[in-house]
């Protein structure tokens, strides 16, 4: 098999003092939606922080074949690495049309930067309407789309995506979710879904991990995770 | 005593409050740049200002020309900036705000130092940007000095809109300034775009001192630290959220100490400061974001 | 035994301070003495600088106009009404939180920088109120207190006799200056511990969060700019003392700024560091002179140094005194 798009092992983060990952090992292949699992503050989100750099980590990160572990984020986002952090980060005070060309800003392809745009609002057409408006007054599932239009400005090769239904109607959250499985189907989007609902996100990935306390407590592939009695018991509700 | 009313004088008053006005603007401008990115006032940008203005003085005196000095100036003020902040001002990067501001108080310290150190406490004159003489509009006298401030001014500000908002480097600036987390996870590199912000702030400023100079008979270390003064206040009168609000609020505040000065005999040139400080004070307890602020809501 | 041996730690801090502080003129020359007791006047105002900024998170750029207000209360009290100088004391510090008082009632509506930019243009409009009011203030000569000399403590003959010992006037003034410096930092530690610290420190912490839990956010923070003005106000009254003279050049926008130096240098939101804060702002120019007098260099190193000190330790002496103790407080305060 070949080498994993992403392979984290043996990953610790800190914040300050306080150390909130003890040795995370994962991988993501090319292609595949991975889900990250765990009730709060299991560790989800710093795992994608240290993926993107954004927090003090040690540990080996490799993407792509190479090692991004000392990697500033600006470094991580220019390989291609698209981070929707957690509360989607709208750059609120621009529009939405700013917001998006900034997803394109480390690439250098003019022509190509275009016929993404193009084909993105063709995705979502609702965005070429707002394009002035400040990224700040649409709704939260609206920013939501925005984040991952915008992170499909960088024309990633990984889109790590951090609690997408936060906040959101079960309605928007089935929407977005629907259209992160049709990218995936349709151009082979790799996505790394961090997801305190863990329904949705193991009806969407194909594979799961679930973390406890900054480890890994149980990997396996979503059909296996979702008979498992005590991922049933804990995460599931039934 | 209120003087009878002369509308000539009231325009020309005005045109010399927007004027001087015009140069303070650039540099609220200054500040609200560095401001929006560091979350601090930058004391020290008056005397960064100032020793701009010296550094032009020593070029025009080994043979420039104004204009010739005025863009090396520019050039070398830009370098020095973000040099500053690369030096001074990233190691406090995370430090608390009142940190940071006490650092820029010492560089107000520093700079002041080293222009007097540099330079004698003579005084010594920088040669007109623009004519002197007189020109004629609508039968009123106006002085092409002061119109040609003002034309800088809005020029200047005008070039720094263009650059922020049509510009892909302009973007970066403005998405770094308010959401520098979010900036760095789209790949930008936040910490150059703080030291690029306050390289157009030092440029800003030594377009000021080199304006401001000339206007004087003669000037010394002490040039723009009354400038700092009413940038600070016309900044924050116009609200220091909005850069377009910093400029049109500096001019204002221009017109008025202009206007109150010549037509308030009581406040006469002393107590101009005051003056402006208490109009001020009553706009923000009206307005407490400012003029043009945007007043974040927390009722409490 | 942990208790006690940190009780035990504590009061022999305290003595030992208190040591220190009696016997330091007779250690240093009686010039020292004076430069001591100019920097007691920076303590006084720092420690209540901290308690404004530091513990309810309102920032003024005006504590050296505050000082200005109990300086000229003092000197006017003194030239014009014959008052001796001492007793003027509490007067100037009253005067001082009158205004602190009425200052802090637009700083309900204002925060952060537009506090700062009010508190900064009382600062910069002093000298120029200051000389225009010249009946009262003397204008641009001030006021000298010579002129009522035979009234004063300090006296014309440079000895002071005082509880019956007989001093120097310089080892007079820092002897005044630090017993009040000592009661004030005591008065603030009591109060930074009790239950105003708690109500100072959630409104610097979050004003939602304070206002739920009941607090009268108004009158905490006008109270509090209030409390800091009568210290600034007893600053700037010693300050008149010692100089014997009050102009509008002693009160300029620079002694605000050296005021908030010493607070942030000292430490905010804590105590301990501020002694330091005090010796800093008043040691550091003349040290920088010595390291050249060329014009422009004290300046330069002057700016350096806080510049140097502010990268070195953010968190002000405050907070390296804090890291340093961490060890030993945890293991006196940890049960075994």
């Amino acid at each position: 098999m070949a080498e994993p798009l992403l392979a984290l092992e043996g990953v610790e983060a800190r914040y300050g003092p306080v150390k909130a990952l003890h040795g995370v090992s994962l991988t993501v292949g090319e292609g595949e939606i991975v889900a990250v699992l765990g009730a709060n503050g299991a560790g989800k989100t710093t795992t994608l922080r240290a993926i993107s750099g954004t927090v003090r980590r040690s540990g080996a990160i490799r993407f792509a074949g190479k090692s991004i572990a000392g990697r500033p984020p600006e470094a991580v986002a220019r390989l291609g690495i698209a981070h929707v952090p957690e509360g989607r980060g709208t750059l609120s005070e621009l529009s939405v049309g700013e917001n998006l060309r900034l997803g394109a800003y480390s690439r250098r392809d003019r022509a190509a930067i275009r016929e993404d745009e193009e084909r993105i609002l063709a995705d979502f057409p609702w965005l070429e309407e707002r394009r002035n408006q400040r990224a700040g007054t649409l709704s939260g599932g609206e920013q939501q789309m925005l984040a991952l239009a915008r992170a499909l400005m960088l024309r990633p090769r990984l889109v790590l995506l951090d609690e997408p239904s936060l906040g959101l109607a079960p309605r928007v959250v089935a929407d977005i979710f629907r259209i992160v499985g049709e990218l995936n189907e349709r151009e082979g989007m790799t996505v790394l879904v961090v997801e305190q609902n863990a329904i949705l996100a193991l009806e969407a990935a194909s594979r799961a991990y679930v973390l406890e306390v900054g480890r890994v407590a149980l990997e396996g592939g979503s059909e296996m995770l979702r008979r498992n009695e005590s991922v049933r018991k804990s995460y599931l509700g039934y | 005593m209120i003087l009878a009313f002369d509308w000539t004088q009231l325009a020309q008053q005005t045109v010399i409050g927007l004027s001087s006005g015009g140069l303070w603007a650039l540099l609220a401008l200054a500040l609200v740049l560095i401001y929006r990115s560091t979350g601090v006032i930058n004391f020290a940008q008056g005397e960064m200002a100032m020793f701009s203005t010296f550094i032009a003085w020593s070029l025009i005196h080994h043979g420039l020309s104004y204009w010739e000095a005025f863009f090396l100036t520019l050039a070398i003020s830009f370098v020095g900036g973000v040099a500053l902040e690369r030096v001074v001002i990233r190691p406090v990067e995370r430090a608390p705000v009142l940190t940071v501001v006490i650092v820029t108080l010492g560089l107000f310290f520093l700079v002041d130092g080293a222009a007097r150190w540099f330079w004698s406490s003579e005084t010594r004159s920088l040669p007109n940007a623009f004519s002197t003489r007189p020109i004629t509009v609508a039968g009123v006298a106006f002085s092409i000095q002061d119109l040609g401030n003002i034309a800088v001014s809005l020029g200047v500000v005008a070039l720094l809109f263009a650059l922020f908002q049509f510009t892909k480097l302009g973007l970066a600036l403005r998405a770094a300034a308010v959401n520098p987390e979010e900036s760095r996870l789209l790949g930008i590199r936040v910490s150059w775009m703080l030291a690029l912000g306050w390289g157009l702030a030092a440029a800003m400023g030594a377009v000021s001192g080199m304006l401001t100079a000339p206007a004087l008979a003669s000037f010394d270390q002490n040039l723009m630290q009354p400038v700092l003064l009413y940038a600070f206040a016309g900044a924050v009168l116009g609200g220091i959220s909005s850069p377009f609000g910093a400029v049109v609020g500096t001019l204002l505040l221009g017109v008025f100490v202009n206007l109150i000065g010549t037509y308030v005999d009581w406040i006469g040139t002393d107590l101009r400061l005051p003056a402006a400080f208490a109009v001020i004070l009553g706009v923000l307890l009206v307005r407490p974001a400012g003029l043009f602020g945007r007043a974040s809501v927390r009722r409490v | 035994m942990r208790r006690a041996l940190g009780i035990g730690a504590w009061v022999l801090a305290v003595a030992a301070g208190l040591g220190l502080f009696l016997l330091l003129p007779h250690l240093v020359s009686d010039f020292h003495s004076r430069d001591l007791a100019r920097a007691g006047v920076f303590f006084i105002a720092i420690v209540g600088l901290n308690l404004l900024t530091g513990y309810t998170g309102q920032i003024s750029l005006g504590h050296g106009a505050l000082m200005a207000i109990g300086g000229y209360t003092t000197a006017a009290l003194v030239v014009h009404e014959h008052w001796r100088d001492v007793w003027t004391i509490p007067l100037a510090g009253l005067a001082a939180g009158i205004v602190g008082f009425i200052i802090g009632i637009p700083a309900l509506r204002l925060s952060g920088l537009y506090l700062a930019l009010v508190t900064f243009g009382f600062a910069v409009s002093m000298p120029s109120l200051l000389k225009k009011f010249s009946g009262l203030t003397g204008g641009t000569q001030g006021l000298r207190f010579l002129e009522s000399a035979p009234l004063q403590v300090t006296g014309l003959t440079g000895k002071v006799t005082i509880f019956g010992h007989t001093m120097t006037q310089n080892h007079f003034l820092y002897y005044l200056t630090w017993s009040i410096g000592i009661v004030g930092f005591a008065l603030a530690w009591l109060i930074v511990r009790g239950r105003l610290g708690r109500v100072f420190r959630s409104v610097r912490d979050s004003e939602i969060a304070a206002v739920s839990s009941g607090v009268n956010l108004a009158a905490t923070k006008t109270f509090a700019f209030a409390l800091s003005g009568v210290y600034a106000g007893v600053a700037g009254a010693l300050l008149a003392i010692q100089d014997e003279i009050v102009n509008p050049l002693s009160f300029t926008f620079l002694l605000s700024i050296l005021v908030l130096v010493g607070a942030v240098v000292g430490g905010l939101g804590s105590l301990p560091g501020l002694v330091l804060g005090a010796f800093f702002v008043q040691y550091l120019p003349s040290i920088s002179t010595h390291v050249s007098s060329r014009a422009g260099v004290p300046d330069f190193v002057y700016g350096a140094a806080i510049i140097l000190v502010m990268i070195l330790l953010p968190t002000g002496a405050g907070g390296l005194l804090r890291r340093v103790a961490r060890p030993l407080t945890t293991w006196l305060y940890t049960r075994p």
